[in-house]
């Protein structure tokens, strides 16, 4: 269990003051001007020892990807920090925002130099109104108190931060569709390449990344990379918050160590499955993007990347929706499915008209309403959306839908029987 | 479901003037400042926003028309934003914009009872305005506050951690023009666990 002097987020729940005065009590800004004279090289290389992985869901190499920003472009570069949390079960960035907002806030500082940019927008949802408003207002204390603006704490980088607000698009969480709405038009994701390391925001180089990543970034920088490096495993390093919804007595946030067993995470701090642990059904373990895990996986597996991929799940945004025996476990489903129909942006046709038949087809499943031969029918729908849309969104229609039937065919198949029983 | 924020037709309104109000013109300048000269058209979302906000939460097309206007681009590209993004309602809702989340992580809690409280008390079906206007009730995807389940937007604020009674009274007292108390109806900090409440 992750120990009290460990944790990153010290207000994650909001019992301290979250304005200036009280972040600073929490050691916030309290030597940044040190950390950025270690010189952007050095910075990116303690991000890549600490082995920090992306908080968003892909969990790609931070160092790495901060590193991909060109030197001498001589164009501006942008630093983007994606604050458009929507994934189904996801709530992390919006205790980070508005309850301690100045960690982000420093982390964007950091992180923007490192990667030689001077300009950083958070886009932020647009539903999280009380969430922006405190998160501007932490903002116009940092203008105020000269932390950023021109001679940002001292050092010589000149560094504006903006808050924009999103419209309602789940989307826009995808990082190209995120910049395609930041320039004013419909979040539709881009192709790649370019990657928008070398053309991104107005066609400069642009980093996107995680309000989580961004916002645990000073903190491994000052108490250096080996101390992130230590705790969890190799390639699983550092802490994480789980977002832990559903069937527990005590849903929560809560922020633990990767690789913690899902089991003890559940009891530890979510007060454990309504019913007992024997009454657990199934476990989504990374937001509604990643397939479900049937109650046999759930015993024994560790909560992080490499760990969940290996169980043909995945960490995504460590969100983890639990579901009991008294859940009907295909329209959990089929309501993810819906979610995914509303939230396609309609410019893939496989995704587009993919996701509409596969919730239709899922609501006939709920009540069995369909033949046996329908359910290697949808499978098949599902890998030829997989892997042939511009992004990702496709995929994560396409993963619920598979990870149902991987674990609970034998469901589905007694409804279907059940059906032609009463019509017979 | 019907939504007006999911609606891809233009309200056709007649004596629909639109200009700008002075305060809403002064923000203008503060939001346009915050892109590059040249990509002004960066601020449609914010000005969509604040026009939606002047005209009593909905976008008309004179509204519309106004955004292009200020911005330099052609109605048609905001037309386009306005209707992809579901936080723009393009017809008229009510005094009480209700929100209620029906994703899988809210249901596992039981937001299907909160639909039918709504329709009770404020008298209107899901997707429709009340007759009174006081409430425009709508069912919505996930809002990103699921530890907090089951949870309701109301206009700008959330509501969390509700069921049938503490909703059934938010409802009412709106209804009756009395104040609300935001965020979780059950005295939760945040989303913290519940039980070290007690210690």
């Amino acid at each position: 269990m992750l120990k009290e002097k460990d944790k990153i987020f010290k207000n994650l729940y909001g019992f301290e003051d979250w304005k200036l005065e009280g972040a600073k009590k929490r050691g916030i800004w309290s030597n940044t001007k040190e950390l950025i004279k270690m010189g952007s090289e050095k910075i990116v290389e303690e991000i890549k020892n600490s082995q920090l992985r992306g908080r968003g869901g892909a969990g790609f190499p931070a160092g790495l990807k901060w590193s991909f920003m060109p030197k001498d472009s001589g164009k501006d570069h942008y630093l983007v920090v994606n604050a458009d949390e929507s994934e189904p079960g996801t709530c992390k960035d919006r205790e980070i925002m508005r309850n301690d907002p100045h960690l982000l806030l420093e982390g964007c500082l950091v992180a923007a130099f490192a990667m030689h940019a001077h300009t950083c927008y958070i886009y932020i949802r647009g539903e999280y109104y009380s969430e922006s408003s405190n998160l501007q207002k932490a903002i116009d204390e940092a203008y105020t108190n000269n932390l950023i603006g021109k001679n940002a704490c001292g050092t010589g980088w000149d560094f504006d931060i903006y808050l924009h607000r999103g419209a309602g698009a789940y989307i826009c969480g995808e990082e190209t569709a995120l910049l395609e709405s930041l320039e004013g038009k419909k979040g539709q994701p881009r192709l790649k390449p370019p990657f928008p390391a070398g053309a991104g925001l107005y066609g400069c180089p642009t980093t996107v990344t995680n309000v989580e990543t961004v916002a645990v970034s000073p903190t491994i920088l000052r108490r250096g990379s080996k101390w992130f490096a230590d705790l969890g495993s190799a390639n699983n390093t550092g802490t994480k918050i789980f977002s832990i919804s559903g069937h527990v007595n005590n849903p929560c946030n809560v922020e633990e160590e990767m690789g913690i067993p899902l089991k003890e995470l559940i009891e530890k701090h979510a007060g454990g499955v309504i019913g007992g642990w024997e009454n657990l059904l199934a476990v989504i373990p990374g937001g509604a993007s990643v397939p479900l895990l049937p109650k046999s996986i759930c015993d024994t597996v560790k909560m992080d990347f490499d760990s969940l991929k290996e169980v043909q799940s995945g960490l995504g945004t460590a969100a983890v929706i639990v579901m009991n025996k008294s859940t009907d476990i295909v329209e959990a489903i089929a309501r993810l499915s819906h979610f995914y129909k509303h939230e396609s942006c309609g410019q893939c046709t496989p995704c587009r008209e993919g996701t509409g038949w596969m919730y239709r087809m899922m609501e006939k499943m709920v009540h069995g309403n369909v033949e046996h031969q329908d359910i290697d029918k949808i499978l098949d729908v599902t890998k030829q959306i997989e892997g042939h849309t511009i992004c990702a969104l496709g995929d994560a229609a396409a993963w619920p839908i598979q990870g149902l039937f991987r674990h609970f065919r034998p469901e589905i198949e007694k409804r279907i029987q059940e059906r032609n029983r009463r019509a017979a | 479901m019907h939504h007006p924020g999911t609606n891809n037709k233009v309200y056709k309104k007649i004596n629909d003037n639109f200009e700008w109000s002075s305060e809403n013109f002064k923000k203008i300048s503060e939001i346009i400042k915050k892109y590059p000269s040249n990509r002004i058209q960066s601020a449609v979302i914010p000005l969509l926003d604040l026009a939606q906000r002047q005209n009593n939460g909905w976008l008309s097309k004179n509204s519309m028309e106004k955004v292009a206007e200020t911005l330099s681009m052609s109605y048609i590209r905001v037309l386009e934003v306005a209707t992809f993004y579901s936080m723009f309602n393009l017809e008229p809702i009510g005094k009480n914009f209700v929100q209620i989340c029906r994703t899988t992580p809210c249901w596992l809690r039981g937001s299907d009872k909160l639909f039918k409280v709504a329709q009770e008390v404020c008298e209107t079906n899901i997707g429709e305005t009340s007759d009174d206007e006081i409430f425009t009730v709508v069912e919505v995807e996930c809002l990103g506050a699921c530890c907090n389940a089951p949870m309701v937007q109301i206009n700008d604020d959330y509501y969390e951690d509700l069921d049938e009674e503490s909703f059934k009274k938010i409802l009412q007292d709106l209804k009756d023009n009395k104040s609300i108390k935001v965020g979780s109806q059950i005295g939760r900090k945040s989303s913290q666990p519940e039980r070290k409440f007690d210690a």
